[in-house]
């Protein structure tokens, strides 16, 4: 991979060296970066994907009152794990048609800490039963840490990898001189100067999200990636409970009495909440020691309406439901940190700003993809034996395959298998997740077996097909088919359907100009055209 | 082993350059946001202050390394920039 690139770090332009390092930076984590972006940009649909891929729970038409059905999951709760230590219970909304709910057990060996978690009917209070799946959260998940390796590894995966990308957009803009007029440029059908001017378009269009996303990623994770301030400035548990009441809503709980005394009403707590925030505000409710005399009871705020993820809630005393604390503001910083986290998860958002977050994260996806495909169209034409390509040109080319249309194959055969498994089934959720990571696998061999053009426009297609019958198998294994979902208002499943198809047509018209430019190739007018001269400069007008 | 002295001046400033930027510029960030608990903040508040720029200040880095002329300068950079965070990071911690 020595290319004139290389040795221009030493040269003397800045805006040289600045193309070169926004090259480098993106490149060499720039297909971690690529299945980064993507699951993120659809993990905005977490919640609605969940739903999709749990067919078996009823669309919730209206969210019932909250505060009745905290009390009925309480009650429940006592039945189910009676003396836990701790409980809690992610309230229903607009989006969760279950409540998410997380109880602590009798840990099975010492040292170790055991909990259950389950969702549950809003409607009934009881357990729900669906398929094992883990829904949305896997795609959620993956995007910032990866899978089959220790969560922290992925986690520092993906820093380094949110690292490399904040690098390479500070890079790119000062590389970029005319960052406002190019914007305005495309050429279409030009080979490189059309894959430039995609990039660029992308990339300007949506600089301040990209660099926001970016940046706001590494803040979610940032006290692991900098923890050496608080390791400085904390020496005992409890003074770094101070740092944490900044962050969470999670209340310290104290040690229990061991005096029996049950719990308060639930209901009433969360009415209080209600009339403070908004009946529709209320987030999750977690109990420490629930059943004991020392129980405590914090509600929440939920994320809609604010802009923020700090945490905001009131504390009860469990046995009286007598209120102890009300918390709505921390620290400049910690508000500071609070909104940033929140305009990465975007789940303050309504529909609308919904969408606008998916489809802006999604031209941050192409922005990378376009990128990604671009490094390997420019080397393309100085490489001196088209036909024998070197080892890293070769190598780049067949991951870009793999990564670009064979993730879009994987993630729709995650979808697939979720519709094909059997239910019930022993380890169901990870076989879901294995079919995804299968079939990705199949797809890199594929790319490294066939020729280059072949390989992507067979991937394409693939993705296209398996995208448009999705609905359809959607139509055969459920009773949920399009026109009933239509015919419903159900446009959670409809939405997804219709998505299926969008996304088919995409797959399906990128196919086809690949396969038209593979048509055009032998021809290649530019082979040998460009002089390094005129690479430097178009890569300076970058 | 002509070629290979060879090699080190033509690679060497480059693996230089790399190694500023990443281990360097992380280095710097890290310093930095120890340094800020100095600041007159509670010290949660320095604490996630410090944590908030830490990655401004390692793509700052990352990007000095490889704009100015030589390896030696972008080292020079960050020497010049960690001199007076040292002592601040050293009284608070």
């Amino acid at each position: 991979m020595n290319t004139d690139d290389d040795v221009r770090v030493e040269g003397p332009g800045i805006r040289q060296s600045m193309s070169s390092l926004h090259t480098w930076a993106g490149l060499l984590l720039g297909w971690v970066l690529y299945a980064m972006f993507l699951t993120g940009t659809v993990s905005y649909f977490k919640d609605e994907l969940s739903q999709w891929m749990r067919p078996e729970l009823a669309r919730l038409s209206q969210v019932p009152d909250r505060a009745v059905v905290a009390q009925r999951i309480a009650d429940e709760l006592g039945n189910i794990a009676p003396g836990t230590s701790q409980w809690s219970i992610r309230l229903p909304d607009e989006r969760n048609n279950s409540a998410n709910v997380f109880w602590r057990t009798a840990p099975r060996n010492p040292g170790q800490r055991g909990f259950g978690e389950a969702s549950f009917d809003p409607v009934t209070g009881q357990r729900v039963t669906s398929r094992g799946t883990l829904g949305g959260e896997f795609f959620y998940r993956f995007h910032f840490q990866f899978h089959y390796m220790p969560v922290v590894w992925g986690r520092w995966l993906a820093g380094i990898a949110a690292m490399f990308m904040l690098v390479a957009i500070v890079s790119g803009v000062i590389t970029h001189k005319k960052i406002f007029v190019d914007f305005f440029t495309f050429r279409s059908g030009k080979g490189q100067r059309s894959w430039l001017d995609a990039h660029n378009a992308l990339s300007v269009f949506g600089l301040p999200f990209h660099f926001m996303i970016t940046y706001t990623g590494l803040v979610t994770l940032m006290a692991m990636y900098m923890p050496w301030g608080e390791m400085a400035a904390f020496k005992s548990p409890a003074e770094r409970q101070q740092l944490n009441a900044e962050l969470t809503a999670f209340i310290q709980p104290g040690k229990p009495t061991g005096q029996k005394a049950p719990l308060a009403s639930v209901e009433d707590m969360v009415r209080q909440a209600q009339e403070r925030w908004g009946r529709d505000n209320v987030g999750r409710i977690t109990a420490v020691h629930p059943g004991d005399a020392a129980a405590r009871v914090s509600v929440a705020r939920a994320e809609s309406g604010r802009v923020s993820m700090s945490p905001q809630y009131m504390e009860f005393e469990g046995a009286t439901g007598k209120l102890l604390t009300v918390r709505e503001a921390v620290g400049a910083a910690a508000e500071t940190r609070g909104v940033l986290y929140a305009l990465h998860l975007g789940r303050f958002s309504d529909t609308e700003t919904r969408w606008l977050y998916f489809l802006v994260s999604f031209m941050g996806t192409a922005m990378v993809g376009t990128g990604l495909v671009m490094w390997t169209v420019k080397r393309r034409q100085k490489l001196p034996d088209p036909d024998r390509p070197y080892f890293g040109f070769r190598l780049v080319e067949r991951l870009n395959i793999a990564s670009i249309a064979g993730l879009s194959i994987a993630m729709t055969s995650f979808l697939w298998a979720n519709r094909l498994l059997p239910h019930p089934m022993e380890g169901r959720a990870d076989w879901e997740i294995n079919a995804f990571f299968i079939v990705w696998g199949l797809a890199l061999l594929h790319a490294l077996m066939r020729p280059v053009k072949a390989a992507w426009v067979e991937q394409l297609w693939t993705a296209s097909a398996l995208l448009l019958l999705l609905p359809i198998l959607n139509a055969l294994t459920t009773q949920r088919p399009l026109w009933r979902s239509l015919a419903e208002g159900d446009w959670v499943f409809a939405g997804m359907d219709i998505m299926c198809w969008a996304l088919a047509l995409l797959h399906a018209v990128l196919a086809m100009r690949t396969a038209r430019q593979a048509a055009n190739a032998p021809s290649r007018r530019r082979a040998n055209r460009p002089t390094p001269m005129t690479v430097a400069s178009s890569e300076g007008a970058r | 082993m002509i070629s290979l002295v060879h090699r080190v001046r033509a690679t060497g400033p480059l693996v230089s350059r790399i190694v500023a930027a990443l281990v360097g510029g992380y280095a710097l960030a890290a310093l930095f946001s120890v340094a800020v608990l100095a600041l007159p903040l509670s010290r949660p508040q320095a604490v996630l202050t410090g944590m908030l720029a830490s990655f401004a200040i390692y793509a700052g880095a990352v990007i000095w390394v490889f704009a100015v002329r030589s390896a030696l300068k972008a080292w020079a950079g960050l020497l010049i920039v960690a001199a007076p965070l040292v002592p601040l990071a050293w009284s608070v911690s």
